[in-house]
């Protein structure tokens, strides 16, 4: 045991720990700002957020050595514990959940409160790693497929009936995973192209779409025709079964959007795809958050200096908006390092992933910078108004000890594998 | 090692587009820098400056500030009070408090607006310690106008709030702003307001301030208004009032050799001090709709009367220009003059010199109305035609500042009527009128009207020899006099200076041994003219005869004239009666600071017209009630 523990000491990934300590630490000074109303506001004032923040912070330190000293074996052995456990966390919301802006959510301990669901992604990731981990697993097999689909539906359904259809969707991620452990690759072109038909029809409106459509495809089988006589007596039922596929998977997206999605998801889309410039009701979050990271220009308008910070013009700019802290108060320059700093925090975790020598490793570490991306991804873009409104933290800035603790696990989860990969059996 | 190309190019992908779109946002869309006033995070408070202050010509205090407080209210912001306590707090009941609210709401929900104005001192301060718990509604100070001396009403004028109509002309104007609404108040706005100041400040999201915005960079200062000294003496205007009491009517006086306007007296008046506060909308109806002695109304400046026999200066000036007379020319009178055949065709006269030639001087003393007859006949006669000489005799007339506005500082003002050949020619179409048709005008009666700030500028006029000044109010401007080249240029008259002196001496005499000569002052060489002007109403379609106007016009000393004055008081029977007594008291109180013959002037503080008044108003209801 004692060394192993040296040697885990050595074996960490230290520049991880360093973009952990970096994101953490500007996380915290933004969550100062944009929750300080006055200036020159004590620091160590605990009833305030950013006080409370300091708390988890705090309460992280001890989380993480818990982590580095648990055998990495174990992790993969009671992947399966973890999963049931997070699975039966997530149920239970159901029964002693505590209600806050609409989503049963939260389990409610004292004065704190936990969010199982930001758990669950450490649990699927783990779960998902051993899955696929599996001597048998193969994914060519639709059986195997079917496995995998289901491991993150569970959670996916459970987080969606809460309702936090936002949390639920960061489940997508794992499709990275799975394409790169072999998915057929017909999935991820085929969840590109329904995503594309997606926008392209609530863009352009689903008549001249399916106009588009027609033509291309007749154009395509009149081609086939003259040229290539064989091809086209060979494809012509799989063509012209595409065409309908894709047609009726058009007008059905017209109809899902009109008349089973509800208002304010309409509106989200709307705004986005700027049909829709309600300033004042439905797009105020985005257009405040936009003004707000405009007026920070070049180089900001300085620490704690942000009036519109300040002001509160922008509704959860502590948690979901914390990024708009970042592009009033340090501006462009602040707000491109920020930017980079995770996509070369999630691009290190990438890198780490591929080398490990165990399976296992790599798959959850392959998970988790999926995870962080999507986080990253969907956070920011909605906070510049390119994504509709999703409300997902950004990992280690947003405000909230279950977003802080449950990245936190599952990155360190991480940090102990990888520490382990040159004692592997 | 393909397949994990996949989320390395999503990963660069996404950091290139928020690159991008950052860019974009913070680095070309630089609007948002540009205009630091039309980010919603600023709140513009105006700073109201301090309105200037005003003091006669002895710098004497005349208008004052006194701080005030409204209660304004926020509507949006009104949650959770105790309206009880708030209404006994403010000495409200609830239909007000509702009726008010509803009121504030209908302005606007988001901004604030007066909810109760002008709370008292002594409320205030219980009101401050408990503002805070009624939300959306906060103290506001506020600035009023105090009036340490209860006198000069109507010269001051008083303020109030703009209306929508100004704002829409004059955007430097924002609801709740005060502007000056009359008399110095109004003329001089500009000088007395001062300019408002700007403060930006940071607000959140709820409009509640949080700071000032970038330190206070944009800010700017209110510049205070200037404190104006008219030319007022104000113990001689209240002195003037106190005659005046019981008595409706106008005391002018001016310094011939500047123009400035020493009283500006109409009565009756009305305390200043009921045009602010909260009083002001229980007050301001009652004096506005006064019909009888129409307080609000500048008798000095707005009312035309016939001039009377001060007019006959006028007439004996023109006639010596003319050289239609001279001074040894002579009139006999045989109680009257007869310009027509028939019986009714006769003009009365009282001078009592009966069948000796009179000559100018003793015809101004006496006043005699067949003198002025026969020089106003010969003035007109001496052209070809009636129109001509009509018009001669009304270019005369007019460059002694009648029938024309003086183009002074005064808000309000009359142009009178002085008649010309077109006038008649529209009575007369057939142009058949001649001189003795218009022969009224002789001695002041006719069509003529005139106001009486024009009367006492005549009489300036005749105590400069043949030239006045634009009789004006403002004397300094923050303590520097005033430099406007049209009150210090002198206007001429058609007239020159060398046939002034006859009528001096006949106005002198007038004092010494004539009409007025019961009010002269040991001491004091009063020039002056007595005048009477007839006045009729119309009853049951019957003319009725009223008491006949009391005028005096008259200037003291005769040589290097201080105070040149017209008083008219309205029924005041004959001009020797009121009107000479209250000018030999004025010009008395003027020249030596102090009133010997003090038993003329309680004669004065006791005459009351009341009873001539209440005459006239039964007689006008009698009509009413006819119609």
């Amino acid at each position: 045991m004692r060394t192993k523990s040296s040697n885990i000491i050595s074996n960490i990934d230290w520049l991880l720990i360093l973009f952990y300590i970096a994101l953490c630490f500007i996380g915290w000074v933004n969550i100062y700002a944009a929750s300080t109303p006055e200036e020159n506001a004590e620091i160590l004032n605990f009833s305030t957020k950013y006080g409370k923040q300091l708390i988890f912070f705090g309460l992280s330190i001890p989380l993480i050595l818990v982590i580095l000293f648990i055998e990495s074996k174990f992790y993969e052995q009671f992947a399966s514990i973890f999963y049931l456990i997070s699975m039966l966390t997530l149920i239970g919301l159901f029964v002693f959940g505590k209600t806050l802006k609409g989503a049963t959510s939260w389990y409610e301990i004292g004065s704190f409160t936990l969010q199982p669901s930001e758990f669950a992604k450490a649990a699927t990731a783990l779960a998902i790693a051993r899955l696929i981990t599996d001597k048998q697993f193969d994914f060519s097999k639709l059986k195997y497929q079917l496995q995998t689909f289901l491991v993150i539906l569970v959670p996916v359904i459970l987080i969606t009936l809460q309702p936090d259809p936002g949390s639920a969707l960061v489940y997508l991620s794992f499709f990275f995973v799975f394409y790169r452990e072999g998915l057929p690759s017909y999935y991820i072109t085929g969840g590109i192209g329904i995503i594309l038909l997606f926008i392209a029809t609530l863009a352009f409106g689903y008549i001249a779409l399916l106009i588009t459509i027609f033509i291309a495809f007749a154009g395509l089988i009149f081609y086939l025709y003259k040229k290539k006589r064989r091809v086209f007596k060979r494809n012509l039922p799989s063509i012209i079964g595409t065409y309908l596929v894709i047609s009726l998977y058009v007008l059905s997206v017209t109809f899902i959007f009109n008349n089973v999605f509800k208002q304010r998801h309409r509106d989200r889309f709307n705004i986005v795809l700027n049909k829709e410039t309600d300033d004042k009701g439905k797009g105020y979050n985005q257009r405040q958050a936009a003004i707000s990271i405009a007026s920070g220009g070049m180089f900001g308008k300085g620490f704690l200096n942000g009036d519109r910070t300040e002001g509160g013009f922008v509704p959860e700019q502590d948690t979901d908006f914390i990024f708009v802290t970042i592009g009033e108060e340090w501006g462009f320059v602040g707000s491109v390092f920020v930017v980079l700093l995770f996509a070369l925090f999630i691009l290190r975790i990438v890198f780490v992933a591929e080398r490990q020598k165990s399976r296992f490793s790599r798959i959850y570490g392959y998970s988790i910078a999926s995870i962080f991306f999507f986080h990253f991804v969907i956070n920011i873009g909605m906070v510049l108004k390119l994504l509709p409104t999703v409300g997902i933290p950004l990992p280690f800035f947003s405000y909230g000890g279950s977003s802080l603790w449950a990245f936190t696990i599952l990155l360190f989860i991480f940090i102990r594998l990888d520490a382990n990969r040159t004692l592997d059996w | 090692m393909k397949r994990q190309i996949l989320l390395i190019s999503f990963v660069v992908l996404a950091t290139l587009a928020f690159i991008a779109r950052l860019s974009y946002l913070q680095l070309t869309d630089n609007s948002y820098q540009l205009s630091p006033f039309s980010n919603s995070s600023t709140k513009v408070v105006q700073q109201i400056p301090e309105r200037g202050y005003i003091y006669d010509r002895n710098n004497k205090l005349l208008v004052a500030n006194q701080p005030s407080y409204d209660i304004r209210v926020i509507p949006r912001e009104v949650k959770e009070i105790d309206t009880l306590e708030l209404c006994t707090l403010l000495k409200i009941d609830k239909e007000l408090f509702i009726k008010n609210l509803e009121r504030a709401k209908k302005y606007s929900l988001r901004k604030s607006s007066v909810f109760l104005p002008q709370v008292s001192k002594e409320d205030y301060a219980a009101l401050q310690e408990k503002m805070h718990k009624f939300n959306g509604f906060f103290i506001q100070k506020n600035m009023l106008r105090e009036y340490p001396i209860n006198s000069a009403a109507n010269v001051l004028g008083y303020l109030s709030e703009v209306n929508k109509e100004i704002m829409d002309v004059k955007p430097y104007y924002q609801l709740g702003d005060n502007i000056g609404f009359a008399g110095i108040e109004k003329y001089y706005e500009k000088e007395l307001r001062g300019r408002k100041g700007v403060k930006y400040f940071k607000t959140n999201k709820h409009n509640k301030i949080i700071g000032s915005f970038k330190g206070g960079v944009y800010d700017t200062l209110a510049i205070p208004g200037k404190d104006l000294a008219i030319t007022l003496d104000i113990e001689l205007q209240k002195y003037g009032e106190a005659l005046m009491q019981g008595k409706r009517g106008g005391i002018i006086a001016i310094e011939p050799k500047t123009g400035e306007i020493l009283t500006m007296i109409s009565t009756p008046t009305y305390n200043p001090n009921l045009m602010i506060g909260r009083e002001r909308s229980k007050n301001s109806p009652k004096l506005f709709g006064d019909q009888e002695n129409k307080p609000m109304f500048d008798r000095g400046l707005q009312a035309t009367y016939a001039p009377g026999s001060p007019f006959k200066i006028v007439n004996g000036l023109i006639g010596l220009q003319e050289g239609v007379i001279t001074t040894e020319t002579g009139f006999k009178c045989y109680h009257g003059y007869r310009y027509g055949g028939r019986p009714n065709e006769f003009m009365k006269c009282h001078c009592g010199i009966v069948g000796y030639p009179i000559r100018l001087e003793k015809g101004i003393a006496k006043s005699c109305n067949s003198y002025f007859s026969n020089t106003y006949r010969r003035i007109i006669e001496n052209y070809p035609t009636a129109q001509e000489g009509m018009n001669a005799w009304s270019e005369h007339v007019k460059s002694f500042g009648l029938g024309k506005y003086l183009g002074n500082d005064l808000t309000v003002g009359q142009k009178g009527l002085i008649p010309d050949a077109s006038y008649y020619n529209r009575y007369y179409p057939l142009k058949n009128w001649k001189a003795v048709t218009t022969i009224s005008n002789a001695i002041g009666q006719g069509e003529i009207l005139v106001t009486p700030i024009q009367l006492a500028n005549l009489t300036a006029i005749v105590a400069n020899r043949g030239f006045y000044y634009t009789p004006h109010i403002l004397k300094k401007i923050n303590n520097e006099d005033i430099e406007n080249p049209n009150f210090v240029e002198k206007k001429y008259t058609t007239v020159d200076a060398v046939h002034f002196d006859p009528v001096v001496e006949g106005m002198l005499e007038t004092f010494e041994n004539g009409t007025a000569r019961a009010s002269k002052i040991e001491g004091i060489e009063i020039c002056g003219k007595t005048g009477t002007v007839e006045n009729f109403i119309r009853v049951e379609g019957k003319k009725v005869k009223l008491e006949d106007h009391s005028i005096l016009v008259a200037f003291a000393p005769k040589d290097n004239p201080k105070i040149a004055i017209a008083v008219y008081v309205e029924n005041g029977g004959f001009g020797s009666n009121i009107a000479a007594p209250i000018t030999s008291l004025m010009i008395e109180k003027y020249l030596t600071g102090e009133v010997k013959r003090t038993w003329i002037e309680d004669r004065m503080y006791n005459t009351s017209l009341e009873e001539e008044y209440n005459k006239r108003k039964k007689l006008l209801e009698v009509e009413n009630e006819e119609q």
